[in-house]
C-alpha cells in the first residue's frame, strides 16, 4: 500500500516544528497542513479529539498525537534514514530523560514568559535562561546533543531557537551573553536544510508574539 | 558480569512502584534502596542531580531517572515480558496515554489535594472528565494492556491504589462504582493482580500520611 502520510501543523509551534525536521530528517513524503488554531478544521478535531492541539501526524488514516511521540514513531517506522534516537538503552534512556526535560523545565518556562509581565517574567525569564544552562553543561563539547549528528534532543529541543529573536528584544538581553555554546549548537543545527526549512524566521515570531500579547491583554 | 540492578525508591511513592512492578514483572531481581526524601543522600544527588529526585534505576552502575523513562529502559533492556506494544503505532498510542495519566489524570487530583476552596469546583468538574475519557479508553478490557498488564497500568498505579487513600483523606469522592464502573472494575483487577499485590504500601501507614500532610507543603516523591 502507498504510505500515505499527513501533518497538522501550525507554522509557529515549536512542537510542530519538531515533526516538520524529524519528517524532513527522514525524507519522509508527507502532506503538509496548516491549521486556523482559531478555527480548526474538522479533521483536526477527529483525530486529537482529547487535545485538540496540533501537530497530528495521520499515517494511513491512524492519528499519532504529541510531538514527541510523534518524533519517536517516525523513527520507529523510519528506522534507516537519519536515526534519531541511538540503539543502545541505555543512552536511549538518557535522550528520552533530556526530551523530557527540554519539555517540562526548558518549553514550559519559556511559554509562561509570555503570558506575565514585570517581577514575574523577570523571574520566569531567569527560570528559563536557568534551564537553557543546564542543557548547555549537558552539551558538554559535543557537536550536537546526539553526538556526531543531529539527534533524538538536537530535534526536540531546537525549534525554541526560532523565538530567541522575540525574547531577547523583549527582555533586553542576548542570549549568546548567558549560553554562547547553546547559541553556537543552534546555528550548526540551522546548517542542516530541515531544520532552517522548518523554523520561521525569527522576526515573524516576534510579530506573532507581539499579538498574542495584545489578546492576552498583557501589552 | 552479573547484573546489579538498584532502585533509589521510596516505599510510599507510586512513581517509585512503576519501576518496581516493571521489574518484577520482568523477574529481574534488585536491590531497592529506600530514600529519606527530607533529608536526600549523596547516592540521589549524584545520580539524579538535574532533578534530586526519586526513583532512580541503577543498572550496572549507570543511572536512568524518570518513572516513564525507565520503563522504556527496562522493556528494551530485558525484552521477555513486554510491557509495551511490539507495534510502532500501539506503542505511540500506550505513550500517549501514560502522559494523559499523568499530566491530566494524576496532575488533577494533586491540583485537588492543594487547591483553595473556591477553586475546587471547577478543578474536580476538570478532573472527572479526565477520567471519564480514561475509562472510554479501556472499554472492556480487562488491562489497559489487554489481557495482561502492561506500561498503562504500570503508568496509572496512582489511579489504582493511591487514589482511593487520597479521596478518604480528603473526605471527597471522585471516583465512584455508580459513575466509574469501568474504572473501579480496572482498580479492583490491578490491586488483585499477584505481582502488584505484593509490593503495594502498607494501606493504613500511607493514609495516615496522606491524612497529616493533606493541606501542607506539597509532597515530595
Amino acid at each position: 500500500m502507498a504510505e500515505e502520510v499527513i501533518l497538522l501543523d501550525t507554522w509557529v509551534s515549536p512542537f510542530g516544528m519538531r515533526a516538520r525536521i524529524a519528517l524532513a530528517e527522514k525524507g519522509i513524503k508527507h502532506e503538509h497542513r496548516e491549521e486556523d488554531l482559531g478555527n480548526k478544521s474538522d479533521l483536526l478535531l477527529k483525530m486529537n479529539p482529547i487535545h485538540k492541539t496540533i501537530p497530528v501526524l495521520i499515517h494511513n488514516g491512524k492519528p499519532v498525537c504529541e510531538s514527541n511521540n510523534i518524533v519517536q514513531y517516525l523513527d520507529e517506522v523510519w528506522p534507516d534514514k537519519s536515526p534519531l534516537l541511538p540503539s543502545d538503552p541505555y543512552l536511549r534512556g538518557q535522550a528520552r530523560f533530556w526530551a523530557d526535560f527540554v519539555d517540562r523545565k526548558v518549553f514550559d518556562a519559556g511559554r509562561k514568559v509570555w503570558a506575565t509581565k514585570g517581577e514575574e517574567q523577570k523571574s520566569l525569564m531567569e527560570e528559563f535562561i536557568g534551564h537553557l544552562k543546564t542543557l548547555e553543561a549537558e552539551l558538554d563539547g559535543k557537536l550536537y546533543f546526539g553526538g556526531e549528528k543531529m539527534g533524538y534532543v538536537d530535534v526536540t529541543m531546537v525549534p525554541i531557537y526560532s523565538w530567541f529573536h522575540a525574547y531577547e528584544v523583549s527582555g533586553n538581553f542576548s542570549f549568546e551573553s548567558h549560553c554562547p555554546k547553546l547559541v553556537a549548537w543552534a546555528e550548526r543545527c540551522m546548517q542542516h536544510d530541515s531544520v532552517s526549512k522548518a523554523l520561521p524566521s525569527p522576526e515573524k515570531v516576534y510579530q506573532y508574539v507581539l499579538q498574542l500579547r495584545k489578546r492576552l491583554g498583557i501589552e | 558480569m552479573a547484573e546489579q540492578v538498584k532502585v533509589l525508591g521510596s516505599w510510599g511513592s507510586p512513581f517509585s512502584k512503576r519501576v518496581e512492578l516493571a521489574l518484577k514483572l520482568k523477574c529481574v531481581n534488585y536491590e531497592c534502596i529506600e530514600q529519606d526524601l527530607a533529608n536526600k543522600s549523596q547516592l540521589l544527588l549524584d545520580y539524579n542531580p538535574v532533578h534530586k529526585k526519586i526513583p532512580v534505576l541503577i543498572h550496572n552502575g549507570k543511572p536512568i531517572v524518570e518513572s516513564l523513562v525507565i520503563l522504556e529502559y527496562i522493556d528494551e533492556t530485558w525484552r521477555h515480558n513486554s510491557i509495551f506494544p511490539h507495534d510502532p503505532y500501539e506503542k505511540a498510542m500506550a505513550r500517549f496515554w501514560a502522559k494523559f495519566i499523568d499530566e491530566k489524570c494524576n496532575e488533577g487530583v494533586w491540583k485537588i489535594m492543594w487547591c483553595k476552596e473556591e477553586e475546587r469546583g471547577k478543578l474536580v468538574e476538570e478532573v472527572l472528565q479526565h477520567f471519564g475519557t480514561l475509562e472510554g479508553q479501556l472499554k472492556d478490557k480487562k488491562f489497559f494492556g489487554g489481557e495482561e498488564i502492561g506500561m498503562v497500568d504500570i503508568a496509572a498505579n496512582f489511579i489504582g491504589y493511591w487514589l482511593g487513600l487520597v479521596q478518604e483523606a480528603i473526605g471527597m469522592e471522585l471516583v465512584t462504582r455508580d459513575k466509574f464502573p469501568v474504572l473501579c472494575r480496572w482498580m479492583d483487577e490491578f490491586v488483585g493482580h499477584s505481582v502488584v499485590k505484593p509490593i503495594l504500601p502498607p494501606r493504613d501507614e500511607l493514609l495516615a500520611i496522606f491524612k497529616a500532610r493533606f493541606n501542607a507543603t506539597a509532597w515530595e516523591y
